[in-house]
């Protein structure tokens, strides 16, 4: 008996099913926040110096926070595809060996530069961390950011990847439902808080998602 | 030959391997393959590039059976 549905989805049965609309939805939502908590800083910060020019530091200050606060979005978005965890390093080779079997030679070669591993979706495309996954929907133009996680602690990291990689390779819809939601923006806002090694495979990805 | 493994610390085990003709050893691997799952192990098997499904029994056709632990949100 063999079915491609993520058994995982059952401990979540509350959450809707994470697919294309929700995310298109989740996307404006977050485009909109975004506005809504950097534009009145913006104006305040205009009208101070509009009424008076003495006022500039406290402007200067209101600027920083419209900069600052989606900045630390963004910064919360990248940091799902952070190394987390132990290294594991005597078993990790072998955790490399078997992930690599799991993925072409593209991939394989992106996921040891980078550490992550680049799946084409009906989504999108996703690039899976030890922790957390990207996926840069199709065009390019947004990434969403999910926190999801292997339940056994002590695995390598490359079997942390692999867990979740097969588990989407199951269902990708229910992957995105079971994983927590953490940030939508674009890709370069994630781009610009990823370690500088991790950088190519959000590159790889964009790419990917525009043909 | 068709293997059953499980990913866990040391990388990953190889429980149990069998060939399509081989009763006996299918049999081991089936009674295997339920103790991993009695103890929260998830079966999946790779189906090529980007495909895999879960498996609730044992597939005797399969090359490679990977058991898995649950995911969850972080």
């Amino acid at each position: 008996m063999s079915e491609h549905v993520l058994p995982e989805l059952a401990a979540v049965p509350w959450r809707k099913p994470t697919d294309e609309r929700w995310l298109r939805r989740y996307g404006r939502i977050w485009h909109a926040w975004t506005f809504a908590y950097s534009v009145p800083f913006v104006l305040a910060g205009g009208v101070m110096i509009y009424l008076e020019p003495l006022a500039l530091p406290v402007a200067l200050a209101a600027f920083a926070h419209a900069w600052i606060i989606p900045e630390l979005y963004a910064f919360r978005g990248a940091s799902v595809v952070r190394r987390k965890g132990p290294r594991n390093e005597r078993s990790e080779p072998v955790a490399q060996g078997l992930l690599g079997d799991l993925l072409g030679h593209e991939e394989r070669d992106l996921q040891r530069r980078t550490g992550l591993a680049l799946e084409p979706g009906r989504l999108g495309t996703w690039l899976v961390g030890e922790a957390g996954a990207v996926l840069v929907v199709s065009g390019g133009r947004r990434a969403h950011c999910f926190c999801v996680r292997a339940t056994d602690p002590e695995l390598p990291p490359s079997d942390r990847v692999a867990h979740l990689l097969l588990a989407l390779r199951v269902d990708e819809e229910g992957f995105a439902t079971v994983a927590n939601h953490v940030f939508a923006g674009a890709p370069w806002r994630v781009r610009r808080r990823m370690p500088a090694e991790m950088r190519p495979a959000l590159h790889a990805a964009r790419s990917a998602a525009r043909r | 030959m068709a293997r059953l493994i499980r990913l866990d610390g040391s990388g990953h085990t190889t429980l149990a391997e069998w060939t399509a003709a081989d009763d006996a050893a299918f049999e081991a691997a089936v009674d295997e393959f339920r103790e991993q799952q009695g103890l929260g192990y998830i079966g999946t098997v790779p189906e090529g590039p980007g495909k895999a499904t879960h498996v609730r029994e044992l597939p005797r056709e399969a090359d490679l059976v990977i058991m898995r632990r649950p995911i969850a949100g972080g």
